[in-house]
């Protein structure tokens, strides 16, 4: 077949064409893949919260309440509840003091605001170094501990965290995340309904 | 049919786009901390590769000459987007792990270099056995490099323990450490090819 000849019309059609074919393709694969992503990103908020608050029956999600501190950046407040007693809140919290971007946390308080446990929601910390902030050896030292007389800093800051070897900065960044939850839960008065 | 066989095994040995041609380098260094990371980088970039070798070889002869970059660059875009939404739809957590190089394979040298120097010279089925053979040679490259840093630095392979973690370099998982492990393979590999 021989070439088409490149004058303006066949080169404006040709693009034309070719980009209506895969703006229809894109927008159908959109379509397609829109339901799994949403129920992909609730799965896993719901496996957070799960993973941080011991035990509750209510859908947190449900009674989500949210604080826009600045665009894009949301802390989320997920109420758990046994019942209608409230026995923790889950808070959805940020830092952008990571190595590598910003680090989001979940973090379970209990009604005395002592933190629960954690989870690493996203990050984009050094592989095989800040990485390690989401294993057990790390997060363990946060349990049980209320953030009013446990220093989120790290020690080399004058705080109470230790920090994970070679990788302060993404140590500096969590605890700075679980400050932030800390602070507004008590901004928002926590548990009190 | 030897000369399609070559066609399919070039992609491999002789023509490797990581060890020989030494395309792709971007991915190539920056996915690779773990085995399956590499492979599943490799798969996206090989599935880019046939789809966009396929419809590039079929619509080839209908593109006026000076636009063929640009429409090049749609079709191979359209199928990278493809990749990302029903990656992060199906496999969130390879997803997590790859993140930015999806996107990224838009631009990666190897997709866009088969277009314009196989398929759109080339029927539908050679362009097929030429984009899988690229592709998969990638996809081998990416899991070999990828293996080797995580065992050198984690003492794991495809995440399987092999040795305490301690021990393990952890140069080798981060940057630095893809350009040592990578030279050292490219050395292995052309030792093989001159023996």
């Amino acid at each position: 077949m021989a070439k088409r000849e490149s004058n303006l019309t066949n080169m404006v059609l040709t693009l034309l064409v070719i980009t209506l074919i895969s703006g229809g393709v894109l927008g159908y694969v959109y379509e397609l893949t829109k339901e799994p992503i949403a129920k992909a990103k609730l799965a896993k908020k719901v496996v957070a919260i799960k993973g941080v608050i011991p035990e509750f029956d209510n859908d947190p999600l449900k009674d989500m309440n949210s604080l826009n501190i600045e665009d894009k950046f949301t802390i989320e407040f997920y109420p758990a509840k046994v019942g209608d007693k409230q026995v923790g809140t889950a808070v959805k919290t940020y830092s952008k003091k990571g190595y590598g971007g910003p680090v989001w946390l979940m973090v379970g308080f209990a009604n005395d605001n002592t933190i629960t446990d954690i989870k690493v929601l996203e990050h984009t910390e050094t592989p095989g170094l800040g990485t390690k902030m989401a294993t057990p050896a790390f997060i363990d030292q946060f349990k049980g501990k209320n953030p009013k007389d446990f220093k989120l800093k790290v020690k080399k800051d004058g705080g109470d965290v230790d920090a994970i070897t070679a990788a302060t900065i993404s140590s500096r960044a969590f605890s700075d995340a679980v400050q932030r939850a800390y602070d507004n839960l008590e901004k928002k008065g926590g548990s009190d309904e | 049919m030897s000369s399609n066989l070559k066609i399919f095994t070039k992609g491999f040995f002789t023509e490797n786009a990581v060890f020989v041609l030494l395309l792709g380098m971007c991915p190539t260094l920056g996915v690779t901390s773990s085995a399956i990371n590499g492979l599943g980088m490799g798969l996206a970039t090989t599935f880019v590769l046939i789809m966009s070798n396929i419809v590039i070889s079929l619509i080839a002869a209908l593109i006026p000459d000076k636009v063929r970059i640009p429409s090049y660059i749609v079709v191979i875009a359209t199928f990278v987007t493809i990749v990302q939404l029903t990656m992060e739809a199906f496999v969130p957590s390879l997803f997590n792990a790859l993140g930015l190089f999806i996107p990224l394979i838009v631009v990666n040298c190897i997709v866009l270099g088969r277009a314009e120097a196989f398929a759109s010279k080339n029927g539908v089925f050679k362009s097929i056995l030429d984009g899988a053979g690229m592709g998969l040679g990638f996809t081998m490259a990416l899991t070999m490099l990828g293996a080797l840093r995580e065992f050198l630095g984690t003492g794991k392979m495809f995440n399987l323990p092999i040795f305490n973690e301690h021990y393990g370099m952890l140069l080798f998982i981060l940057a630095p450490g893809a350009f040592i492990a990578l030279g050292y393979l490219i050395a292995f590999i052309n030792h093989l090819r001159k023996v």
